[in-house]
């Protein structure tokens, strides 16, 4: 018998590589996980409606993305409010404007800052976490074995996360954007001795339920995307402790750069609909 | 046992044959894994698939339960094509299979119990008096002691953990067992024991099974029938993937020599071919 050389055993029928090839195979696999990212999608709103995750499995779930998020929101969303107060007061003050602080910051938060960085905080904390539980289970062949039993893995280990991603991110932002409204109240009124009275009056003013439900509105856009990226970086994990490594971080870059384009998005839609409802308005957005 | 080699498969009537690959190729991409291979496993027989790492044993595992679908070809179990099901066909045709995976695949999250449980409750097959009853059965069975139920497979050893896996298997009453090296990381003891376990689920449940395995002492113990397959790589143009189908007794004495260095674990072609390229890349 012929001897075989082993370095014609490694890669027995690949194509020449060439830059051509490289480019095509590149814009294939973009186009490739983008149409297996909408599947997967697709898959767990269908499975959502299929049948309901027991709340044995749901339970555990909610209290890890929820309850154990609670602190790193609260210290991110106190944090953020301060230092709104902080950088914003000289600037105010040197118009005479220190008692406006409390309708700048307080808009900020409720608007943009707090559904956004809870969102990334959670990104960071959930989204990676998920992620990398999920390719652990991909590696290891637990998935494969949910698929053995007779479980659809979407149903099993995606779906839980994604309703509790979907359902407590918004009240995670809400509780961010207390904390926001707190710790920029307390700086600007007990620290930077601006008036009391002036600074919630002027944030009764100018910020409004519809405000807070904007922000709230994108949360359940974000916890949505968080979750579905999250769980699809996890289940297309390669082997290893480097495959999943990279599947966490992949799971926080993409999470964060959707983020930030959901928010753009969702930003001019939100104008478009505030000018319909208040067309007087139109000049002020 | 009943040896049968490939001829006498060949021979029985189709409703026999409850696992079929006909003409199945299987391409990742750019790797051709499995091609053209033809394979008909009968009702309560044991087939051992041995091969070298990398020549597709552990696919074809997983193509004959649906984890995977052929590139060509078709995958048959009892009559239905296994690419076309799907719903409650796909769940019901898995849930005659009981699958042991290389590493167990215990899922981390949930106790010895639960894992055991899995099937059970997922699929309510009974009460939770009766999955209690069941589960601590099985585990007996697989000679676990008392207490382990309430460990995560965490605190197990390897050799537990298979036997957990292999009680997560039986739990829900399989027809058919798929075996994915079932030995690799056990000590020698703890081979025999597993290899034991298979021995005795095949005898007391009369499933069908299929082995992967490189273990011989594996297939000298629990094989009905042996199929030995190469890597594409390796082969000359034409030849077939599968160098051997018959009985295990038969293997020494296969034409084919490379079948004869598998089973007596000689390196001797492998390590002149690491000598030459060695000798050509220091020029």
């Amino acid at each position: 018998m012929a001897v075989v050389p082993l370095e014609a055993s490694s890669k027995p029928t690949e194509a020449p590589s060439t830059p051509v090839t490289r480019l095509g195979e590149q814009v294939f696999d973009t186009v490739a996980e983008v149409g297996d990212v909408a599947r997967f999608s697709i898959l767990t709103i269908v499975w959502i409606f299929r049948k309901r995750p027991r709340w044995s499995v749901l339970v555990p779930i909610f209290y890890a993305i929820g309850v154990k998020s609670v602190s790193v929101v609260a210290i991110t969303g106190t944090f953020i409010g301060m230092v709104l107060a902080v950088q914003a007061y000289h600037q105010f003050a040197m118009m005479g404007l220190a008692t406006r602080l409390g309708s700048v910051i307080n808009i900020s938060i409720v608007r943009e800052l707090g559904p956004v960085l809870a969102a990334t905080m959670l990104a960071g904390r959930v989204g990676s976490s998920m992620s990398a539980e999920l390719g652990t289970m991909r590696v290891t062949e637990q998935i494969d074995a949910l698929s053995a039993l007779g479980t659809n893995p979407i149903y099993y280990l995606v779906v839980p996360r994604f309703l509790a991603c979907l359902l407590l991110i918004p009240l995670l932002t809400l509780m961010g954007d207390f904390m926001g409204v707190i710790g920029g109240a307390v700086i600007s009124t007990q620290v930077l001795n601006v008036d009391s009275f002036a600074y919630w009056k002027h944030t009764r003013d100018f910020v409004d339920s519809l405000d807070i439900f904007a922000g709230v509105f994108k949360s359940y856009f974000f916890g949505a995307a968080i979750a579905l990226i999250s769980c699809h970086r996890g289940f297309n994990s390669k082997a290893g402790a480097e495959g999943v490594g990279r599947a966490a971080t992949e799971a926080f870059v993409f999470s964060f750069i959707v983020i930030l384009f959901l928010d753009f998005v969702l930003g001019l839609l939100w104008n478009s609909i505030y000018s319909a409802m208040y067309p007087q308005s139109e000049g002020l957005l | 046992m009943n040896h049968d080699g490939a001829a006498m498969v060949e021979g029985v009537r189709k409703e026999d044959g409850l696992i079929a690959l006909r003409g199945v190729t299987m391409r990742f991409r750019y790797q051709t894994v499995l091609k053209e291979i033809d394979l008909t496993i009968r009702r309560g027989q044991t087939v051992c698939i041995i091969g070298e790492s990398g020549c597709g044993k552990t696919v074809m595992l997983k193509l004959m339960i649906g984890l995977l679908h052929p590139t060509k070809g078709r995958v048959e179990f009892d009559g239905a094509d296994v690419a076309s099901l799907s719903g409650p066909d796909l769940v019901k045709m898995r849930l005659r299979f009981g699958f042991l995976f290389q590493m167990a695949a215990l899922f981390d999250s949930l106790s010895v119990f639960d894992n055991v449980a899995f099937g059970l409750r997922e699929h309510r097959v009974c009460g939770e008096q009766e999955a209690h009853r069941i589960v601590l059965d099985r585990l007996k069975e697989v000679g676990l002691p008392a207490g382990v139920e309430s460990k995560k497979p965490a605190e197990l050893s390897g050799g537990q953990r298979k036997r957990v896996g292999l009680a997560r298997a039986l739990a829900i009453n399989p027809e058919v067992m798929l075996y994915d090296e079932p030995t690799t990381g056990l000590d020698p003891i703890m081979s025999d024991v597993i290899n034991e376990l298979i021995l005795q689920t095949q005898q007391t449940k009369k499933t069908t099974g299929v082995v992967v395995t490189h273990d011989m002492k594996t297939v000298t113990k629990v094989a009905d029938r042996v199929v030995m397959l190469y890597p594409l790589s390796r082969l000359e143009p034409g030849e077939s993937q599968v160098l051997y189908d018959g009985p295990p007794e038969g293997l020494e004495d296969s034409p084919d020599p490379r079948v004869g260095q598998f089973v007596r674990g000689e390196a001797g072609e492998r390590l002149r071919e690491m000598a030459l390229q060695r000798h050509g890349s220091g020029r």
